[in-house]
Parts: structure tokens; sequence; C-alpha cells
């Protein structure tokens, strides 16, 4: 599986995304208060928090698919989140896919939003989160895993510079999510900002760059981690 | 622009994958325009004349009612799997998804106006004493009047809790109008009593001012929480 360099590999270079003052509201609940962080390229990013913390409103933010009640959200230099739409990759708690179509038809669709022509990139993404392009069965037939899997090719379908990915491993066997997150560590990599939240950070030791900690709507801690040379999880 | 039509197509060719794939909103418009029918014509002991003066109405009330759980239904698919927030995220221009609904939705009533022609002129014994090809004029202005608002109000709906009760509510205030022109427009043809022609001008400008409209108006809809 290949992915571009974006143009700005360097950690130190300017930031992919810059949350300035960010809070959600929803009635009287603050779904994000007043988020304020920097994220560069080139890190893989683990998101973590109890249910409600707000770590999935943080990513939809991000993603554009949620406007700020306050607070601007930058992705690579642009406030106006559209133009930089075909620059993020965006995997939700849900699978984001059609159940009546295969996934080669739910990923052929999808790539044609991005202008990507032919079938060829659609294939390769399949095969790189371990599904087969000729599996002609229709994703309502798919197991949760399955699903997982086609979800994150989709996410990663238009070769995204930030990829927000939510709860990916939920419900994937073990070995498919190790997989995933060999592939993951592949796209820090190449440069991109990686984003996941889940529940099962141990699959990302030795693989994340820092822990973002959050708690009622706000990010509490920033924690790097330390990083396997390999750049790959443990595999026992 | 230049990812427009591109982008239109797939939609709509996806579109009409699921439709034939599921059949959801063609089977419920069917099921739905055919109760009407029957029960009218078994209602109502019509001389052919009286027939003429009220199919006209009788037929865009039916097709009103049966395009509302069509446009529940195309809706209803973006939001199983959350599957619109995709094409959100997307760079892909709203535009492209409003028109390929729209032209998805002209179809499936197109096909159950074709569908229910002939049950219409079997059941309550229809001969157009006007020119009949004027009817195709009315079936496609008074159809595309009714699925441009309804693809337009039903994604409005869309992500209210109870979407169902909602698109009538915003959808047959804003139709009377061409309601009104369709029905006229439909009698006038079947009796032959006067012309068709400024009922079918009303609906052409009434299509047209909401198709631009709505064009213009669906990113600011698609994108609203």
């Amino acid at each position: 599986m290949s992915f571009s360099h974006p143009t700005t590999t360097d950690p130190e270079s300017a930031p992919a995304i810059v949350l300035s003052e960010v809070t959600k509201l929803y009635g009287r609940f603050a779904a994000l208060r007043g988020v304020s962080a920097e994220f560069v390229p080139a890190r893989l990013y683990l998101v973590l928090g109890d249910n409600g913390a707000g770590k999935s409103t943080l990513l939809r933010a991000i993603a554009g698919l949620m406007r700020p009640s306050r607070g601007t959200v930058t992705v690579l230099g642009s406030s106006q989140l559209r133009s930089a739409a075909a620059q993020i990759g965006y995997m939700a708690h849900a699978p984001l896919l059609y159940d009546e179509m295969d996934g080669m038809e739910n990923l052929r669709y999808f790539a044609r939003l991005y202008g990507i022509r032919g079938d060829q990139r659609c294939a390769e993404v399949m095969r790189a989160v371990g599904l087969d392009p000729a599996l002609p069965r229709r994703v309502g037939q798919y197991s949760q895993g399955m699903r997982q899997r086609l979800s994150l090719a989709r996410a990663i379908l238009n070769d995204p510079v930030v990829v927000l990915l939510d709860e990916p491993f939920s419900n994937v066997d073990i070995v498919s999510a190790r997989e995933m997150v060999r592939l993951l560590g592949e796209m820090r990599d190449a440069g991109k900002a990686v984003f996941v939240v889940t529940h099962q950070p141990a699959l990302l030791d030795g693989v994340a760059d820092e822990s973002i900690f959050m708690d009622a709507g706000a990010i509490t801690e920033r924690r790097s981690q330390v990083r396997d040379e390999l750049h790959s999880p443990r595999v026992s | 622009m230049s990812a427009f039509l591109p982008v239109l197509r797939v939609t709509l060719a996806k579109d009409m994958r699921l439709e034939w794939r599921s059949k959801d909103a063609i089977n419920s418009m069917l099921f739905f325009a055919l109760l009407v029918v029957v029960i009218f014509s078994f209602s109502f002991d019509l001389t052919a004349e009286e027939s003429r003066r009220i199919a006209g109405g009788l037929v865009w009330v039916a097709l009103l009612f049966a395009a509302v759980v069509a446009l529940n239904q195309t809706w209803a698919r973006e939001l199983r799997n959350q599957v619109l927030d995709a094409y959100r995220v997307s760079p892909a221009p709203a535009e492209s998804l409003f028109l390929a609904k729209a032209i998805g939705n002209f179809l499936f009533v197109i096909i159950l106006v074709a569908l229910m022609t002939p049950l219409f002129v079997v059941f309550y014994d229809l001969r157009s004493v006007g020119p009949a090809y004027q009817l195709v004029f009315a079936a496609v202005l008074g159809t595309w009047a009714l699925v441009v608002n309804g693809t337009f109000f039903a994604a409005m709906s869309i992500r209210t809790r109870s979407r169902e009760v909602m698109l009538p509510l915003l959808l047959f205030p804003i139709s009377i109008p061409a309601l009104l022109a369709m029905v006229a427009a439909t009698t006038a043809i079947l009796t032959g009593d006067n012309s068709p022609y400024l009922s079918l001008v009303f609906l052409a400008v009434y299509d047209i001012v909401f198709t631009i409209v709505g064009f213009f108006l669906f990113e600011t809809v698609l994108h609203a929480e």
C-alpha cells in the first residue's frame, strides 16, 4: 500500500490542525469546552477518554461535520473546512456505507466523490485492509469486523493528509486490528496526521506518538509516547 | 463545477441501483396509490363525465401522498449507517446530490404514473375529450413540481425526530399552487372544456423557480446540523 507524502512532512513545520478555543454547545450541554490545541503532520495521535468526554465531537469538528458554537478549527491552513475536505479522511462509529451494495461498489461510488477514476485505488485500499475486492457479498451481509475494515478503506480512499478514525478497532479481531495498526503506522510515516479514538489503546503501543486525554469536553493532558523503532505494533 | 456532472451521474446511478435492489420507494408508492384508486372507485358510482371532472384531483392527490412516501424512503437510506456524513465530509458538490435525488425521485414517480394510468383509465372509465398527448406535459411538469420541492424539504426534515410528519407539513402548503395548476391542467385536458395552456405555463415557471431555489439553498441544508 503506497501513500503520497504531503509537502509538509516535517513535524516541526506548520501544524496540520489548529483548534482555537473551540466550544460546542448542545443546548446547555457543552460537548467541547474551549479546546485549543495544535497537531502537526506525521504523527499518530491517540485520543482517549471516557464515554461523553468529547472525543467523537472533536473529530467531527475537525472533519467539518459540526460547526463549533465558538472558536475556530483550521485544517491545513484553512478555516473553511470545505476547501480542505479532499485532504480529510473520516471514519465514524457507524460504517458510512450502503448495505445494499458490495464493498467495491461502495468504494467506487465514494471514490468518484473525490474525483478518483478507475478501480485501481479502490482495489488497493480494500486489499490494504485485508478484504478481497472480488468479494460479491453486499455490505449488509458483512460481519461487523469486515464493515469496520471496509469503513477504514473508505476513509483512506482519497489518500488524505488528515486521517480521523473513531473507534476503528471495535468488533475487529485481534489479527485484523494489528494489520490496521500497521497500516496506520505506515500512513503516519508517510507524513499524515492520524487521529485514533479508541478504548483499546494497548493496540497502538509502540505506534502512537502522543496520547490526548479528554474529559468533560476538554483536553486535560497530552502525553508523548515512545515509539518502537520499527513503528509497528508489538506482536506477541 | 467540474465535479458537478460526474458526481450527479454516479449519485443518480447509485440511487437507481439501490432502488432496483431494495424496491423500497416503488413498492410503497405503488401500494399506496393502488389503494387510493381502488378505494375511491368503489366509494363513488361515477358517470364518465363526472369521472373526467374529478380524476385530475384524484390522480394528483394520490401522487402527492405517494410521492411523500418515496421521498422519505430515498433520504432514509442516506441516514442508515449515517452514510450521508460520508458525502458531507467529501468535497463533492451539494448541488449534485440535490439534483441526483430530485431526478431519481422524478423517475420513481413517473414510473408510478406510467403504471397507474391504465388502472385509472379502467377503474374510472376515463376518456380524454381534449388532446390526450397534453397529459404527458401535465404529468412531467406536475411530477417535477412535486419532487423538486419534496426532495428539498425531505432533506430539511431528514434529521428531525418526526420526519414523516414534518415533510408533509413543510411540503403540502408550498405545493398547493402547483397542485391547483396540475389539477386544473389535467381536468381541462380530460374534459376539453378549456385550454390547459395557462396552467401548464404556471407549472413550468413554478418548476424553474423552485429548482433554482432548491439548487442554491441545498448546500446550507446539507451541512446544517
